[in-house]
């Protein structure tokens, strides 16, 4: 005797094998479907290689002065590689040395840790702020709501790079003064997409009922609220990475952020800039890694907003 | 109209002595000493005691924010601490060239960006719409100071003696000089709003050139301008293509538009009469906002360029510790970019009647 599977079992199968729908899975699914997203990630998946196995990649340290160490070294040698017909002679330096006879290439490798570092840092130091200015603007309403947000308008005023130099020029020229610059001029932003988002979460049911049930402020706004109003602000936030990347890089480049001998790529085209001349491979080289750095950023967020925004996903 | 005009400059006010606040508290209140930091960390306490004095950083900090506010409603933006010059003096000397060059870097930025964010809607999908939309994500991406950098080596080193070289820094080659435009037109020594901006516009070589017809000067004015101007527009113009690109994609989905089109109007005479006056009040919101970004960029052009603009000044303070030409110029851009947000704003509600009647 023959079983013969009803279409109703069938379904019931199905239904019972496939994986409810999240979310998150739904999100990488839709980012992973467009093309730009897919060489975002690729762009920040090998910089996060880099970052990580910046010691194995790199033949020297980030600081090694190969004078005196390494026959016939000269400061700012062009790149040197055996296969694209550099002398065998010669010692190979992918990217060549620069004006304290460093090996470039370990260097720009390195700088993958930093740059890295730079962006969280900066946008998670402003997320932080700028989420609970906005949750506590978005809850209270009110006198609380208001003062809050015209403080924010102010900040806002200024171009972003420019209040960042005072601020920088005012603390004193570091690498944590010119992040901690750069991510109080981002908070504004985050503080309004937060405050917006709180808005529209706490008109919810859920929230009302929590409320009923005699759950605190905070509770509220940290249980309820925060985890369902969280979505744009990282969004926003991920878009954020690549700009503050640039601008720390920026600050880096005019002496206000991270200080010689540290391996930043905005700091080394700024100490090398005036060999443009004799050593342009030394602005090339950290260029590319810096403007790559911020184009996968860049396009990774604009994946993760398609992905996530709810009018593109008829 | 006039009531929503007013209604915006009201709004203004708090954002002004916000502004003031925050140049203030960024000045005064952060740590660091100013008479360490310029003096050197010897300076006896006596002398320190003397500089505190003489700039008023002894008093209380109420009393120094209201000695801070009253000159500056005078038109004061205090004296250098390296120099004793008056802040005010060196922008104003320094402000032409940079006012040039924002415009030569927004006009740039404009024609390009719009054209390339029109045809790029106008052939959706198509290769150059691709192309130019990856360019232009790349474009926003780049730095500006890698861009110049890269700029130079090209056009000044790699192009040398060729037709396409072009000057790597300054105004002008040397050996020409540019005679004021007050002293050509006989002006004299008169004074007055009139002189102030006939010496402001003087200072602006390209305009120089053109209004005194001297044509060698304007070309090598302009042909000075091109790299810098380029380089700061650059990121403006991938972020003006882009929104061009989307805004009249949205508007040419719109039901009018099909409407157009069923009548038998010609795709082009659809873009051009209903696509783009209603794809442009984002653009001009967009266009206005980048000033402020332009003001920034130009602190990194001028660096690179090695141009005495505005941004060239700042980052000579910040690198001499001189707060007091920092905090003046800071000022005084965040008040122009306020300025022309509002001037962005009133535009915008000339444009489109909903938002001066909401």
């Amino acid at each position: 005797m023959s079983v013969v599977a009803s279409p109703v079992d069938l379904v019931a199968d199905q239904l019972a094998t496939a994986r409810p729908a999240s979310l998150w899975r739904d999100t990488i699914a839709n980012i992973l479907r467009q093309r730009n997203a897919q060489i975002g990630l690729l762009i920040l998946a090998i910089l996060v290689f880099l970052a990580i196995f910046a010691d194995q990649l790199a033949a020297f340290g980030s600081d090694d002065v190969l004078l005196g160490h390494e026959e016939g070294v000269k400061r700012l040698s062009a790149p040197c590689i055996h296969l694209l017909g550099c002398a065998p002679t010669h010692v190979e330096h992918y990217f060549g040395l620069d004006g304290n006879a460093r090996d470039e290439f370990s260097r720009v490798i390195h700088g993958a840790r930093i740059s890295l570092w730079i962006g969280f840092a900066t946008v998670g130091f402003a997320i932080v702020i700028g989420s609970l200015i906005g949750l506590v603007a978005g809850y209270a309403e009110g006198p609380v709501d208001s003062i809050l947000m015209r403080t924010m308008d102010v900040v806002l005023v200024f171009p972003s790079l420019l209040l960042a130099i005072a601020i920088v020029a005012a603390l004193g020229p570091s690498l944590i003064n010119a992040q901690i610059a750069i991510g109080i001029v981002a908070i504004p932003i985050y503080a309004r997409v937060m405050r917006a988002s709180v808005l529209t979460v706490k008109e919810n049911g859920f929230v009302t009922a929590s409320r009923a049930l005699g759950e605190s402020a905070a509770g509220l706004i940290f249980r309820r609220i925060l985890p369902n109003a969280i979505t744009p602000i990282i969004v926003t936030g991920t878009l954020g990475i690549g700009t503050a990347v640039l601008e720390v890089a920026a600050l880096s480049f005019l002496g206000l952020g991270a200080q010689p001998p540290l391996a930043e790529w905005g700091s080394m085209i700024g100490l090398e800039r005036g060999h443009l001349f004799t050593a342009p491979h030394l602005i090339l080289f950290p260029g590319i890694a810096l403007s790559m750095t911020v184009f996968g950023f860049n396009l990774f967020g604009d994946g993760l907003r398609d992905a996530l925004d709810p009018r593109l996903n008829r | 109209m006039t009531t929503y005009i007013v209604r915006r400059l009201l709004v203004t006010i708090p954002v002004l002595f916000g502004i003031v606040l925050v140049v203030f508290a960024v000045g005064r209140l952060l740590p660091g000493d100013p008479c360490h930091i310029l003096l050197g960390e010897r300076a006896s306490n006596a002398v320190c005691a003397a500089f505190n004095h003489d700039f008023g950083y002894d008093k209380p900090v109420i009393e120094q924010f209201g000695d801070y506010v009253v000159a500056l409603s005078h038109g004061d933006l205090g004296r250098s601490l390296r120099t004793n010059l008056p802040v005010g003096d060196l922008l104003i000397s320094r402000l032409p060239m940079t006012v040039e060059l924002s415009i030569y870097a927004l006009l740039f930025a404009t024609t390009v960006g719009i054209l390339v964010g029109v045809i790029s809607a106008y052939r959706r999908n198509s290769a150059i719409d691709v192309v130019s939309m990856a360019i232009a994500n790349l474009g926003v991406s780049i730095p500006v100071f890698v861009l110049g950098l890269l700029f130079i080596f090209f056009f000044a080193i790699v192009l040398k003696d060729t037709f396409f070289a072009l000057p790597p820094s300054g105004r002008l080659t040397s050996g020409l000089t540019v005679v004021p435009l007050a002293e050509r037109w006989g002006m004299g020594d008169t004074g007055g709003p009139i002189r102030a901006i006939v010496d402001f516009v003087s200072n602006m070589y390209s305009f120089n050139g053109l209004l005194s017809l001297q044509w060698n000067v304007l070309s090598d004015a302009l042909r000075h301008l091109i790299l810098p101007a380029v380089a700061l527009g650059t990121i403006p113009l991938a972020i003006i293509a882009r929104i061009t690109r989307s805004s009249l994609l949205e508007v040419l989905g719109l039901d009018y538009v099909r409407t157009a089109r069923a009548k038998g109007l010609a795709e082009p005479a659809v873009v051009r009469k209903h696509g783009l006056p209603n794809a442009m009040l984002p653009v001009v919101t967009i266009v206005g906002l980048q000033v402020g970004g332009l003001l920034a960029g130009a602190v990194l052009t001028e660096t690179i360029f090695n141009l005495a603009g505005v941004g060239r000044a700042l980052y000579d303070a910040i690198t001499s510790h001189d707060f007091a030409v920092i905090q003046g110029f800071v000022f005084v851009i965040a008040l122009g970019f306020l300025l022309v947000n509002l001037i962005v704003d009133i535009s915008y509600a000339y444009l489109d009647p909903r938002i001066r009647l909401s």
